[in-house]
């Protein structure tokens, strides 16, 4: 069949499966049912709800503002598809174009979206991960457990990473009078993420808000008492501390286990996909008929030298998804790229976090407006000359300009003055990353590129 | 006006008010207008204006201005008032409009605007109920000015009884924004301006005072306590602060209203199904804002760097026009900008502004509007326009008509 005739019989009445019900997976629904995709559409979760939200679990949920049962997406429209949900995909058959699921079933599909996202690294000692008491933050399930057990409420909450989750469930607690104890293996909250120069600003806003923060420590194991409940942690630096509830905040892993042996360019990482969404195999060879989108995907960026960027941004998941459904069902010519400027917030301690680019990337910052001292400003990061990325502190509305500076490769340092230029500006300093092969509770922006320099990959050519 | 007077004479004409948009097509042309020496660089591309506005090298500040023009208006020696914080820049700016959202709105206050519904639609009613059996009515008088006028006069805290007596300083101010009048005026009408401004802050220092000893549930109490992270304002920031809210909580939306009914009036498709469905009222009023923004430019920015833009070099301290009734109807960002559609899915104009400065009021701004013309739609039996186009007010920076007359069959209950 030729192309254009082909994507009219698929569109009329080809069968799509999309692996992963939560917010790419249903933004990548609708929009397939927006451009007019008349086929069958199967929905397949491991989760027992319909897509949910998942910002407010670290935010409103836990300030008991929110209840954990209430994040529903919106919809934007019906989508009219078969939902599997409860039930998790186990395996790929990429010849027959079939997806396994858990109960044994296979679903054929013509085009297979995987938004399959990322779980939350759980505490890598089994038994002391599996005290009463000890939680992670990604599900809903994982809201609800943790709600519950903070309305107790508890003496102390012990947070393993300060990464922004953990920043976040700290300020909860504090929102709450809630004793909390905050463990970070780098020197500062958000370094992984943002750099030393602003992770010491989080530091002093965590302390001067109460939290017992520790940093430069490791947490070298966690104890329960005789009914197996947590009851205080070990630190690297000999010290103990007794608490009650300990939330593991130390990044995610992303869900490819069930693509193994599948043939799909999936692993730890993500899977890689180009700019259109379209995955690769394990052999470099792009496929047509899989896409991927959200914080599972990774993909290249020409803004960022061509890097694979893996971004686990609310807003990126939204527009990758929508790219993603576009190009499914569209024709060559038609199809778009998705060059999302990664864009993240996080609210903590009363303050609004903004950034665009990459900031990982920098190896310099500039305060172009503000001061670090009144934790308001807009940090621009510099890389090799060029602007890469902005950070805002209660100044989220400047940041449009700065993604511009990105966008258009803006040089660095930025010599023109500003509103609001102090003289703590005028010159950039290091941006104070921690050696990336150290890895902290991990950046939410990942750059996922092999480099030569890396040598975990033994390569062998294959012999015709 | 000669037809041979520059592009911006012919905007700022009051000839042209009515319809500047076949002159905002033209002024598009050219992306960065420049027609005068020490004039303003005049700015109307939907994407230009947006990007300027979040531009951190421009400011808002008058005393960044070098080019020549005066503006002498917000001059703390002039008036005795300091600059509001609509004039400054951060981190003054910030402060200021920290502590007045802090008794406005979210995270502090998130209740407060949507708490006066009630209040807004008993208003309403009785405005309408007060056009009795009249076979017209003028929308302006009768209805879209004294309804925001009392409702930011509750807000504030502000007698609605005095409304005559600051509206004698009011108008004077509100004129002295219009670049065609101050063009024109004389040193005598400068002056008036002048006094006025701090005629209204006197007069509302009293009530400060009053608030301070007695404070009730009112923002001018609440300014005048302003507790909060951000410390307090002093006196003259909070007499300044109410100045602004004062006037910017009814100038604008009297002109939303009114453009919004003349709107619904030449397109009564729309007027009849928004009878059918107040709902509607949200998008009929988000594109309202694009389609006949009440303010039509902002004429209070200057750079504070050398700014290239399309290949011009703004000089450092000139003045910059943003003029956001362009920028809503450029083709570039909207499909079929001349067309009232407020089922377009895509409404993300300019009528607020954006950035730092956007709209302080704009939540109450668009409840009013909200309530304001479904409560129209719904009562008035058979409106019709009985004057098209309706007299207009002076003012091209605030552009909204003098008068909207209405001929109606009676109003329904």
């Amino acid at each position: 069949m030729p192309a254009e005739e082909f994507h009219e019989w698929l569109r009329r009445e080809g069968r799509i499966v999309i692996v992963g019900a939560s917010l790419a997976g249903l933004r990548a629904a609708e929009t397939l049912r927006a451009e007019g995709f008349a086929g069958s559409l199967t929905m397949i979760g491991d989760e027992p709800y319909e897509p949910y939200d998942r910002p407010p679990l670290s935010k409103a949920v836990l300030l008991g503002k929110a209840s954990p049962d209430h994040t529903e997406l919106p919809r934007r429209r019906e989508i009219d598809a078969t939902w599997r949900l409860g039930v998790a995909a186990t395996g790929l058959d990429m010849a027959a174009k079939r997806v396994r699921v858990a109960d044994g079933d296979e679903v054929p599909y013509d085009r297979l979206l995987i938004a399959t996202g990322v779980r939350a690294r759980p505490w890598p000692k089994e038994d002391e991960a599996q005290l009463d008491g000890v939680f992670v933050l990604r599900t809903r399930d994982d809201a609800v457990r943790l709600q519950r057990r903070m309305k107790a409420p508890p003496r102390r909450v012990f947070v393993i990473g300060a990464g922004f989750t953990g920043s976040e469930i700290a300020s909860a607690c504090r929102d709450q009078g809630i004793e909390v104890t905050v463990a970070e293996r780098a020197d500062a909250p958000l370094v992984g993420a943002l750099g030393g120069v602003i992770g010491t600003v989080a530091a002093e806003l965590q302390r001067d808000n109460g939290v017992d923060l520790r940093t430069g420590v490791m947490v070298t194991g966690l104890e329960g008492d005789s009914t197996g409940r947590v009851r205080a942690a070990h630190l690297s630096d000999g010290s103990t501390v007794e608490t009650d509830v300990v939330v593991v905040s130390l990044g995610a892993t992303r869900n490819t286990d069930w693509l193994a042996g599948s043939g799909l360019g999936a692993g730890p990482r993500g899977i890689a996909c180009d700019a259109g969404c379209r995955a690769f195999d394990f052999r470099g060879i792009v496929t047509d008929d899989i896409y991927v989108a959200g914080d599972v995907a990774r993909s290249p960026h020409p803004l960022f030298g061509y890097q694979f960027l893996s971004l686990e941004h609310w807003g990126n998941a939204v527009a990758q998804a929508e790219v993603a459904a576009h190009n499914m069902i569209s024709a060559g010519a038609d199809r778009r790229p998705h060059l999302w400027v990664p864009a993240f917030w996080s609210s903590q301690f009363g303050v609004n976090i903004k950034s665009v680019g990459v900031p990982s990337l920098g190896d310099e910052i500039m305060i172009t407006q503000g001061s670090l001292a009144e934790r308001r400003f807009v940090g621009v990061y510099g890389y090799q000359g060029r602007v890469i990325a902005a950070v805002s502190f209660d100044n989220t509305r400047w940041l449009e300009f700065y993604q511009r500076m990105i966008e258009t490769g803006a040089p660095f340092p930025v010599d023109f003055p500003t509103v609001d230029r102090r003289p703590e500006g005028r010159k950039p300093v290091p941006a104070d990353f921690p050696d990336p092969s150290l890895p902290t509770h991990g950046p939410t922006v990942t750059l996922s590129g092999y480099s030569p320099a890396d040598r975990h990959l033994v390569f062998t050519p294959a012999r015709h | 006006m000669t037809p041979q007077a520059s592009l911006l004479g012919r905007i700022t004409d009051y000839a042209n008010r009515a319809d500047p948009y076949p002159l905002y097509e033209e002024l598009r042309k050219t992306p960065v207008l420049h027609e005068e020496e020490g004039g303003p660089y005049v700015v109307s591309s939907y994407y230009d204006i947006l990007s300027l506005l979040h531009d951190p090298r421009i400011s808002s500040d008058a005393a960044n201005l070098t080019a020549a023009g005066d503006d002498e208006l917000s001059g703390p020696e002039a008036t005795g008032l300091p600059p509001s914080f609509i004039r400054l820049d951060p981190p003054e700016h910030d402060r200021l409009r920290r502590i007045a959202n802090s008794s406005f709105g979210p995270p502090h206050r998130p209740r407060r605007i949507d708490s006066m519904r009630e209040d807004l639609g008993r208003i309403v009613t009785e405005l309408i109920d007060g056009f009795g059996d009249a076979q017209q009515v003028d929308i302006v008088d009768q209805f879209a000015y004294p309804f925001p006028v009392t409702v930011i006069c509750r807000l504030l805290g502000v007698p609605r009884e005095d409304e005559p007596r600051f509206r004698t300083w009011v108008d004077p101010l509100v004129a002295s924004l219009d670049p065609d009048t101050r063009r024109t005026a004389d040193a005598d009408f400068q002056r008036i301006a002048r006094e006025s401004r701090m005629q209204l802050g006197m007069y509302l220092a009293g009530l400060v005072e009053q608030r301070t000893k007695e404070p009730r549930d009112d923002m001018l109490s609440d300014l005048a306590a302003s507790h909060g992270p951000d410390g307090s304002m002093s006196m003259m920031e909070v007499l300044s602060t109410a100045v602004l809210l004062l006037i910017a909580g009814h100038e604008t939306t009297v002109n939303l209203i009114t453009n919004g009914m003349l709107t619904l009036l030449r397109h009564p498709e729309i007027l009849r199904r928004l009878r059918e469905d107040a709902g509607l009222s949200v998008t009929i009023v988000e594109e309202l804002l694009r389609y006949e923004p009440p303010v039509q430019l902002v004429p209070q920015r200057t750079c504070i760097a050398d700014i290239e833009l399309h290949g011009v070099t703004i000089p450092k301290g000139s003045r910059i026009w943003l003029v956001l009734g362009a920028g809503n109807r450029d083709p570039e960002r909207f499909q079929d900008p001349d067309r009232f559609d407020p089922d377009r899915g895509d409404i993300q104009h300019l009528g607020f502004g954006s950035g730092i400065h956007s709209c302080f009021g704009a939540a109450l701004a668009r409840l009013e509007t909200q309530l304001a013309l479904a409560e129209l739609a719904r009562r008035l039996d058979n409106p019709r326009l009985l004057e098209d186009p309706p007299p207009y007010r002076q003012n091209a920076v605030l552009r909204g008509p003098r008068h909207l007359l209405v001929g109606i069959d009676g109003v329904r209950s």
